[in-house]
């Protein structure tokens, strides 16, 4: 099960996800994410502080935005990761296509950085 | 003997049984008018008569008590035929006597005797056959009282039969008391009407017609009979007076009391038919719209169905069904009216704000004939509808309309919220089982893909001195996509894959065979683990779709160098064991998972390594299903376990590792049967 909870800060659009992360509930984070870039957002923050868990699929969902987002020139920020959640992404490689922060501050700040 | 051969020996038997009653009866009269002292003793007409009911009984028995196919007015049918067939002969033999003219012959006693007996024999006739048929009438619905009633009645009519005969002398009281009795019965019996209320309308009419008939040739034959006896007996009383049979005025009496109440019922039924007909018919759609469940293909037919019933049932003059479909967009069915005006009725009612119409509830019977008027040209003054629900949620409306202002009364109303209400478990049904088929469907292609998986994991692996490996691999009800293989490139160099596709069921099995195909084919041209994967991401780039992706760890093992290369393409880190130092790690280095970068920068990506291996050192090959497996608590196996138990028997071989890694998943787990795919492949260098 999940939640998940949209947020606009300062032109950023603040994605949190809380609960853990399968092959269905990975389809809603998908659909946030589509509607976030659907309503014109150039930088994305996704909170993962209270994300527990995510499977090969929720890893999928953030793998088939990388390219779309590098056509569009989206940034996304991921930020708050807990050690397992971390791993995960790490074992897959996919540390090094994201750009992963720990604290929010960090996030806000690079993805600013980046869409300069 | 069939029943055909008992009908046939029972008519031979009337026909011999009559034909000896015929010339007992002549001679014995012939003798009487004579003065002489006959030689046939007096009681073999009477005898023979007995004998000739008997064998009429039987035969009428076999022919319509049995027949099994005869509807109502069928019987009353059978009973008319051979009514007309003996009217005709009888009334033939009339014509023969009127041609004879003033000849001294039909003057003659004996001649009077001759046509009396004919005419007896076929009264007789007629008079059984009718009462077999309303014995069938009679005992159609079938209880143990009526049977038992029945059965008393046949033995009491049995027993005047023979006591005719015979003239067995009874006390006067005890021979009337007797008949009351047989009165009794015979009326008590005639009470059973119960089938007249299955006759249709038609039909009804058909019997009464029938009945007329029936009483015509009754009368007729009473009549004949009863002339001709009185002409005989005026001069010899030695001849077979029916009357004298208390059997045959019994008989008589019982045909013609059954076919007064019956005609009398049908006629006071007459009016009330229409409506038991109706009610009738609204069984019948009523379980049609229950049935068409099983036997219809679509939900479109039950739509059809109860538009149709309801109409019928209540007598609309127009009708209109709608049912919502998804995305808002409605389909309409109609009945007798355009969609148009359809529509305009059902906006002039929801524009009116007119309660009690559309929605559920309220007096459905209330006169709503002006707010119907109100509607330019709208020929309808009274509107029944109801909302169709499946599961509580409402699917559509029915409505019905009539030109007539208050036209459906309470009772149209339950029925047709029943016949709503059972449209509504019908749709929610095959909806229901649509769902299961589809479950089913799916389940079957599960197998489908499980059998598939199973068979593309090998058989063998391939074996090689410098080492020893056994390899496990188990998956989940849902079938995912774990694979692991090994390939012997040439005489010192053997490659091993571990992989696992995301996602599950058919797809998962799918990309697993392509991962398959890879291996295979780039395996043999001895690359390096690096360019192996960067090539295989090249050839999966354009296979897996949004989203998918397959992890994997290659290692190709170089026996005379005693040197392995490996690279590590996302796949959980593989556990290697040095034996040297007694030591163990993860092999973490760097790389992404195939399919994850689709440009040619996935080199960029992905590292490989190469290391030596010495005798003694374990490498244990797995998938997330293992490290991930969880306890009851919901903690995970996780690396440290797995380290811990590889620790546990270094000094087994492989096959015994990796029993005992399983083992120690499943005591973790503490179930046999986790729920996910899990696989491992270890690799002990000799």
């Amino acid at each position: 099960m999940v939640h998940i909870k949209r947020l606009q800060e300062s032109g950023n659009d603040l994605i949190a996800i809380i609960g853990e992360i399968d092959a269905s509930s990975s389809i809603e984070l998908d659909l946030t994410i589509a509607k976030s870039v659907g309503e014109g957002f150039t930088k994305i923050l996704v909170d993962c502080s209270a994300l527990e868990y995510i499977s090969s699929a929720g890893l999928g969902v953030f793998m088939s935005y990388i390219e779309e987002f590098k056509d569009k020139n989206i940034q996304m920020v991921l930020f708050g990761m807990k050690g397992k959640v971390a791993n995960t992404f790490s074992i897959l490689g996919l540390a090094d296509l994201l750009h992963i922060c720990t604290s929010k501050e960090e996030a806000k700040r690079l993805v600013d950085e980046l869409s300069v | 003997m069939g029943n055909k051969g008992i009908i046939r020996l029972t008519s031979l038997g009337a026909a011999i049984a009559w034909i000896i009653l015929f010339f007992s009866d002549l001679t014995i009269l012939f003798s009487d008018t004579k003065g002489l002292a006959s030689d046939i003793p007096l009681w073999v007409p009477r005898v023979m008569l007995d004998l000739y009911v008997i064998f009429l009984y039987y035969h009428y028995k076999f022919r319509i008590e049995k027949d099994e196919n005869l509807s109502f007015t069928d019987l009353l049918w059978k009973v008319f035929a051979t009514g007309l067939i003996v009217t005709v002969v009888s009334l033939s033999l009339r014509l023969v006597i009127f041609l004879l003219g003033n000849t001294p012959l039909p003057g003659h006693i004996l001649f009077g005797d001759f046509v009396y007996l004919i005419n007896l024999g076929l009264f007789l006739s007629f008079l059984i056959a009718a009462y077999t048929c309303w014995k069938r009438l009679i005992v159609y619905h079938k209880s143990k009282w009526l049977i038992r009633t029945w059965r008393f009645f046949e033995f009491l009519l049995l027993f005047i039969l023979v006591y005719d005969s015979f003239q067995i002398v009874l006390n006067e009281g005890v021979f009337i008391a007797l008949n009351i009795i047989l009165a009794l019965v015979a009326l008590v019996l005639s009470a059973n009407m119960k089938w007249v209320a299955y006759l249709n309308f038609k039909q009804k009419w058909t019997s009464l017609l029938l009945l007329l008939l029936t009483f015509f040739y009754l009368g007729y034959f009473f009549y004949t009979v009863t002339r001709q006896s009185d002409i005989i007996s005026a001069e010899s009383t030695s001849f077979l007076d029916f009357r004298s049979h208390i059997f045959n005025i019994s008989l008589f009496g019982f045909v013609i009391m059954y076919s007064i109440f019956s005609f009398l019922v049908i006629m006071f039924n007459l009016p009330t038919s229409s409506v038991f007909e109706q009610k009738l018919e609204e069984v019948v759609n009523f379980q049609r719209i229950s049935q068409s469940i099983q036997t219809e293909q679509n939900e479109e037919s039950v739509y059809n169905i109860l538009l149709e019933s309801s109409v019928n049932s209540v007598f609309a003059d127009a009708a209109w069904l709608e049912i919502k479909g998804s995305n808002h967009e409605s389909r309409l069915f109609s009945y007798q009216i355009s969609e148009k005006d359809a529509l305009e009725i059902t906006n002039h009612i929801k524009t009116k704000n007119i309660k009690g119409v559309l929605d559920q509830g309220s007096d459905k019977t209330r006169n709503l004939s002006h707010y119907l008027a109100s509607i330019k040209g709208g020929r309808y003054r009274s509107v029944l509808a109801f909302p169709i629900l499946v599961k509580g949620e409402s699917i559509g409306t029915l409505a019905l309309l009539k030109e007539l202002p208050e036209g459906f009364t309470k009772e149209m109303t339950r029925i047709i919220s029943t016949f709503a209400n059972q449209a509504g478990i019908s749709i929610e049904n095959f909806r229901l089982m649509e769902e299961a088929f589809q479950t089913e469907r799916y389940k079957e292609e599960l197998k489908i893909a499980r059998t598939v998986q199973k068979s593309l994991l090998p058989q063998k692996l391939e074996q090689d001195p410098q080492y020893d490996i056994a390899a496990f691999s188990q998956s989940a009800d849902e079938v995912g996509g774990d694979y692991y293989d090994t390939l012997r490139i040439s005489d010192h160099e053997v490659a091993l894959i571990i992989a696992d596709v995301s996602g599950k069921g058919t797809t998962a099995a799918f990309h697993m065979s392509q991962m398959k195909g890879i291996f295979h084919s780039l395996a043999q041209h001895q690359l390096d683990p690096k360019e192996f994967m960067v090539r295989a991401n090249m050839a999966l780039k354009h296979c897996l779709e949004r989203g998918s992706f397959i992890s994997a760890t290659y290692f190709a093992i170089d026996t005379q160098a005693k040197k392995i290369r490996y690279a590590r393409a996302g796949h959980c880190p593989v556990l290697y064991y040095y034996a040297v130092t007694k030591s163990t790690e993860f092999l973490k280095d760097r790389g992404t998972a195939l399919g994850m970068i689709k440009t040619k920068e996935y080199g960029n990506f992905i590292d490989m390594n190469e290391f030596s291996y010495a005798p003694g050192d374990i490498m244990v090959l797995y998938t997330d299903g293992i490290t991930e497996a969880k306890d009851n608590k919901g903690e995970e196996f996780d690396y440290v376990r797995l380290e811990q138990t590889v620790i546990e028997v270094t000094d087994k071989s492989s096959r015994e590792i990796q029993e005992h890694l399983i083992k120690r998943l499943h005591d973790y787990s503490g179930t046999d049967e986790i729920n996910d795919d899990y696989t491992t492949m270890i690799v002990k260098f000799l």
